[in-house]
């Protein structure tokens, strides 16, 4: 079953197409990745998806809804939620206070119950601060969990925002660039990462990436984008051996020898 | 000093500080800046002021009411301006706080420009006190829970907090709601305490002084704010003594804390039982290792 669709999406900022009928589908439970030069629209489409931006054409949809006309934060509410590239961390709270922000909407007490401090108010409470603890856990931030998220080291800030987003049980999680950075044994560990918790919270995953050995490692699936425009969709080895993306990524092959 | 004048002194930081903790919702933990608060308490003054008055009602009703009226315009005005990036908010309430100033000039029902006198003197320390520690508690209990982190993750990061499914203008839009119903009911009591109003109190300058305080005070910091109002209040009257020098040295101080501590006197930390008690260890240790330090010469 697919989870995602994108239908013929085109974005045109005035004259540019930033990405031109774009269509790709993707599975439940499944990893799927984006690949491509950079300004191929690989964020751009992830800012389609969250709302960010509004598509010039064509329609999205998530689990056969049509999402496109949504705000980001509805966006969220219905299951989808996404980490930047260049990282958003809310950096003077700390690592702990930054996840239990994003688990808000897991306990439902009004402005009213949190200012006379009732019943319902301390057993959702409850249920946020066990839900920050046990995130803290699976993600190894436990003896961090104090600190200003803007002191913690890079790959660590890159871990805390995933974790942010899993904080909002999402059916569809997007990673931008998650391993931007990091030295390959990181990106090993961060590979593991993204498959454990796909597991445990049955999430699917769409990522863009640049390193190879990640995207070959875990994707099911891969869509090669080049200047908007879908170049090739399939598995690991069909890409590795598809003749245009070849081409995209490393310039034509000269076919005469001089 | 005789009791009769520090009471007043008490009476007008309590009234200031009223204000100042709505503005400290909207400035410190949601992070828009507004210049337009006496704007808000101008209205909570005159809705006030007009319900005891013309409606005979009693004081406590009038001061909701007067709350409610200004954070309804508050409502009115953030559902065209919240949409605004950051300085253009900033910019948009400044304009709001003179337009409202500028209409109570020429509205001869509450007098005009001459003011309003002859209201009744119902503000005493007692009920300020009072009114200020429900005030207290109500922002306390909202900034530590769910509503509040939310306000504060669209100070830090207003995208990050979209997407983590946080409706950034409802949570403006509520924030701007409560800050404008304290400075309602703030202008109520100033209203209630001088017996007299005039549109000329709650010029530009009242909103500056309200936003002086909460970052001198510390954005973020609900003590700081408590502490910026009583000094920065009662600053000019302990400096009578200095005649015309006591606002160009009032100036000074806000300009000596700014340059020493930018982040404010609090700077976004709390005076609570357990941050005591984590200073008191802490000083507790740097005396033990330098008794030791001491003793490992010998």
């Amino acid at each position: 079953m697919n989870i995602l669709e994108i239908k013929n999406v085109t974005k045109k900022f005035g004259g540019l197409t930033a990405v031109g009928n774009v269509d790709f589908n993707v599975e439940k439970d499944s990893i799927y990745g984006l690949i491509g030069p950079n300004g191929a629209g690989k964020t751009t489409i992830f800012n389609l998806i969250t709302g960010i931006y509004q598509v010039t054409e064509g329609e999205i949809l998530f689990e056969k809804q049509r999402i496109t006309k949504l705000q980001p934060y509805q966006i969220a509410d219905i299951g989808i939620t996404r980490t930047f590239q260049n990282i958003r961390l809310f950096k003077k709270l700390s690592t702990y206070e930054n996840i239990l922000t994003a688990c808000h909407y897991n306990s439902k007490y009004t402005i009213l119950d949190a200012i006379i401090r009732n019943r319902k108010f301390k057993v959702g409470e409850r249920k946020l601060h066990s839900q920050v603890n046990e995130l803290l856990e699976i993600m190894g931030l436990a003896d961090r969990k104090d600190v200003i998220a803007g002191n913690l080291p890079y790959g660590l800030q890159r871990r805390l925002e995933i974790a942010r987003a899993l904080a909002l049980r999402p059916k569809l999680l997007l990673l931008d660039e998650p391993a931007a950075g990091m030295n390959p044994e990181e990106t090993i560990k961060l590979m593991e990462l993204i498959k454990e918790n796909r597991d445990r919270f049955n999430l699917t995953v769409l990522v863009i990436e640049h390193h190879m050995d990640l995207i070959m490692g875990i994707c099911d699936k891969i869509a090669v984008l080049n200047f908007g425009r879908k170049l090739a969709e399939g598995n690991a080895q069909e890409i590795q051996t598809n003749p245009v993306v070849i081409e995209a990524y490393l310039g034509e092959e000269e076919v005469t020898l001089a | 000093m005789d009791w009769f004048y520090v009471k007043g002194i008490l009476i007008l930081s309590g009234i200031n500080l009223l204000a100042v903790l709505g503005l400290s919702l909207l400035t410190g933990f949601t992070g828009l800046f507004s210049f337009g608060h006496a704007g808000f308490m101008a209205i909570g003054a005159y809705v006030t002021a007009s319900m005891s008055i013309k409606f005979g009602l009693p004081f406590i009703p009038s001061l909701m009411i007067g709350a409610m009226g200004a954070a309804l315009v508050s409502l009115f005005i953030g559902r065209w301006t919240l949409n605004l990036k950051g300085d253009y908010f900033c910019i948009a309430t400044l304009g709001f706080g003179e337009a409202i100033r500028l209409i109570l000039d020429n509205v001869q029902y509450f007098g005009g420009a001459r003011g309003w006198p002859g209201i009744p003197l119902y503000t005493n320390l007692t009920n300020v006190l009072i009114l200020n520690i429900i005030g207290v508690v109500i922002l306390v209990n909202l900034i530590r829970s769910r509503h509040g982190r939310n306000m504060k993750a669209i100070r830090e990061e207003e995208l990050a907090s979209q997407i983590i499914g946080i409706n950034v203008f409802k949570y403006k839009m509520t924030s701007l709601a409560i800050s404008a119903a304290y400075a309602g009911v703030a202008g109520g009591l100033l209203a209630h305490y001088t017996g007299f109003i005039q549109p000329k109190m709650f010029q530009l300058i009242k909103s500056t002084e309200l936003t002086i305080i909460v970052i001198f005070g510390g954005l973020g910091s609900i003590s700081g704010s408590i502490i910026g109002a009583i000094v920065l209040t009662s600053l000019p009257e302990i400096l009578r003594a200095f005649a015309k020098w006591r606002l160009v040295i009032y100036g000074m101080a806000v300009i000596f804390i700014m340059i020493t501590r930018p982040q404010g006197l609090m700077g976004g930390y709390e005076i609570t039982y357990g941050n005591i008690k984590k200073l008191v260890s802490r000083i507790f240790s740097i005396f033990n290792t330098k008794k030791t330090l001491g003793g490992d010469k010998q």
